[in-house]
């Protein structure tokens, strides 16, 4: 296997050639680098330092936190409403799955019902949100390792749907367009329109990006064999995501614990075999026909109906009630400046973010605010196993590591 | 009670603590000596099977005698189940056993709660600050009693004077 050859050559004589042994040695002494954090490949600002024997790398320690908040600190003080638009903070290049998985964290701790319309909506959304991110990171992971064609092409595309995005609620990036209980707004026309011309655009655009890289000798060189995780490994460092599933474990919460409108979809969930880069690449690229298919079954499915549970003492009456009803005013007031009796007690709650799984740990002592909330963010665990994956490769392979995992400091430092 | 929290009631009746279900999540609380024990147990056994960590958090109860509860997270992906395993912390003995050799994904997460609430893991490889800077002195910010505007640090920076015209 590649993997074993990469490891070994560096530390023993070749044994074709014993008399390597006896050969004059030269001094050789382990050295020190710091990368980043002001690094372009390091998707933030993340700092690792690298211990060094030649090229190789021998261990690697990174020194996270340079973007940390205080987020957790920040919720104890805010209501449960306060706290959505925190979340679009934290992974910023897919705010909606961290929207619908914080308001999911939420709505468990209540027990509160999602009218199906809304469901469907959030699935939708969210499968939107899994295609940007997908081409967000397949365009920066292919320029950070040297092909440069394929990023124009994702970001040309990915721009279709942040303009989606901005006519969906008004905000490219920072979206906060969940609402605990549905979602702040239902589609326009227009924008159904436009999502259904992208379905027909977008996977022979799939295609050509596959065309790109797979063509590429010099990126399927620097992808395929590196950075490899056995599955045993890759669970035991907890990695989730297209990161699990590049070794071959199969692990989808949208499968395993089924939630939203995707147990009334069908879609098949792409498992790798190898645990090297290229899979955790082809899981993505699949993933994005799945996401194509899912948001495709759920515009069929879709029915008329409300987008957010009536449950007044919780959810947010309808925008229109609020500029011309006293009563729906005074409910919006208060949800927004005290907030809702939340019930005493914990969960835990995870989704199926398109990085891994995005949990929220809430523990409630009821009350408007979360006494405790602790994000299990998968770019912080991604970053625990990149001392034991990065070893005995190149220096230059360490930034397809970081690549592989999607990393998102935003998220990993919280 | 769910019958994954009687199998460990019966095998530990010495550490078992109490057990409780809400909203479908399954939560077992133990002493704080049987931690390893019980996480080994839960990591091996094969009706167990508990191989994937999902995280470690703690909380803060500033009235309780024993103050810090740590929380861990397992997931079965074999048996697709869920068990959240507790322990409390006092604060004059603020340490409890590393897990980090049965799940490695522990490291950093232990490394966070130990920077975070200031709660010690024995046995842990590399147990320093990992999201604060190292060299932080004014404690751990996830304890309540930490202001949420912090103690004054940032107020020591030296800013830069108008440039005059």
């Amino acid at each position: 296997m590649a993997f074993e050859d990469q490891r070994t050559t560096v530390y023993k004589v070749d044994p074709e050639h014993p008399e390597s042994e006896s050969l004059p040695t030269l001094r050789t002494e382990e050295l020190l680098l710091n990368m980043g954090p002001q690094h372009p490949s390091t998707h933030g600002v993340l700092k690792v330092i690298l211990e060094l024997e030649g090229e190789r790398l021998v261990k690697s320690t990174p020194v996270l936190g340079f973007l940390h908040r205080g987020v957790e600190k920040l919720a104890e003080d805010g209501t449960y409403h306060q706290f959505i638009p925190h979340t679009d903070r934290l992974d910023y290049v897919c705010a909606m799955y961290n929207n619908f998985a914080y308001c999911r964290a939420v709505e468990k701790l209540l027990n509160l019902q999602v009218p199906d319309r809304a469901e469907y909506l959030r699935t939708i959304v969210a499968e939107v949100q899994r295609i940007i991110g997908h081409q967000f990171w397949l365009g920066t992971q292919a320029l950070d390792i040297g092909a440069m064609t394929v990023f124009f092409y994702c970001f040309r595309d990915r721009e279709i749907l942040l303009d989606w995005f901005d006519e969906l609620c008004g905000a490219r990036l920072t979206t906060s367009w969940y609402r605990i209980g549905g979602v702040e707004r239902d589609f326009t026309p227009s924008l159904l329109d436009k999502l259904k011309k992208f379905l027909d655009y977008f996977p022979p655009k799939i295609d050509e990006y596959i065309v790109f890289l797979e063509t590429n000798r010099i990126w399927v060189a620097r992808t395929k064999g590196v950075a490899v995780i056995s599955a045993e490994d890759a669970v035991s460092f907890g990695l989730s995501g297209p990161t699990l599933r590049g070794s071959g474990v199969d692990y989808d919460l949208r499968k395993y614990e089924p939630y939203s409108a995707y147990p009334k979809c069908e879609f098949s969930v792409p498992v790798g075999k190898n645990g090297d880069t290229y899979d955790r690449y082809w899981i993505r690229v699949m993933e994005l026909y799945e996401s194509v298919k899912i948001i495709r079954q759920c515009l069929e499915q879709m029915q008329e109906g409300p987008i957010m549970a009536d449950v007044p003492s919780v959810t947010l009456p309808p925008k229109e009630r609020v500029f011309t009803n006293l009563e729906a005013m005074i409910q919006q007031f208060k949800l927004f400046s005290q907030g809702f009796n939340a019930p005493p007690g914990e969960i835990y709650c995870g989704t199926e973010a398109h990085k891994g799984e995005l949990g929220f740990h809430i523990v409630s002592t009821g009350g408007g605010k979360p006494y405790r909330l602790k994000i299990r963010a998968p770019s912080f665990i991604h970053m625990g196993a990149f001392d034991y994956m990065s070893r005995g490769y190149m220096i230059a392979d360490a930034i397809t590591l970081f690549g592989t995992y999607d990393i998102v400091m935003g998220e990993c430092d919280r | 009670m769910h019958q994954l929290a009687q199998r460990i009631q019966d095998t530990f009746p010495v550490g078992f603590l109490s057990s409780t279900e809400w909203r479908g999540d399954i939560s077992v609380t133990v002493t704080r000596e049987k931690v390893h024990e019980v996480a080994q147990f839960l990591h091996d056994d094969p009706g167990m099977d508990f191989d994937y960590i999902v995280h470690v958090s703690s909380v803060d109860w500033p009235d309780d005698e024993e103050r810090f509860e740590v929380v861990w997270e397992f997931y079965a992906i074999r048996k697709r189940q869920r068990i959240r395993l507790k322990t409390r912390v006092p604060e004059s003995d603020c340490i409890v056993d590393s897990l980090t050799d049965i799940w490695k994904g522990a490291d950093f997460m232990e490394r966070e709660v130990y920077d975070m609430m200031g709660i010690r893991f024995r046995n842990h490889p590399d147990l320093r600050r990992i999201l604060m800077p190292d060299d932080y002195t004014e404690g751990y910010p996830l304890r309540k009693d930490f202001p949420l505007r912090g103690k004054g640090w940032r107020d020591t920076f030296d800013f830069l004077d108008e440039v005059p015209r």
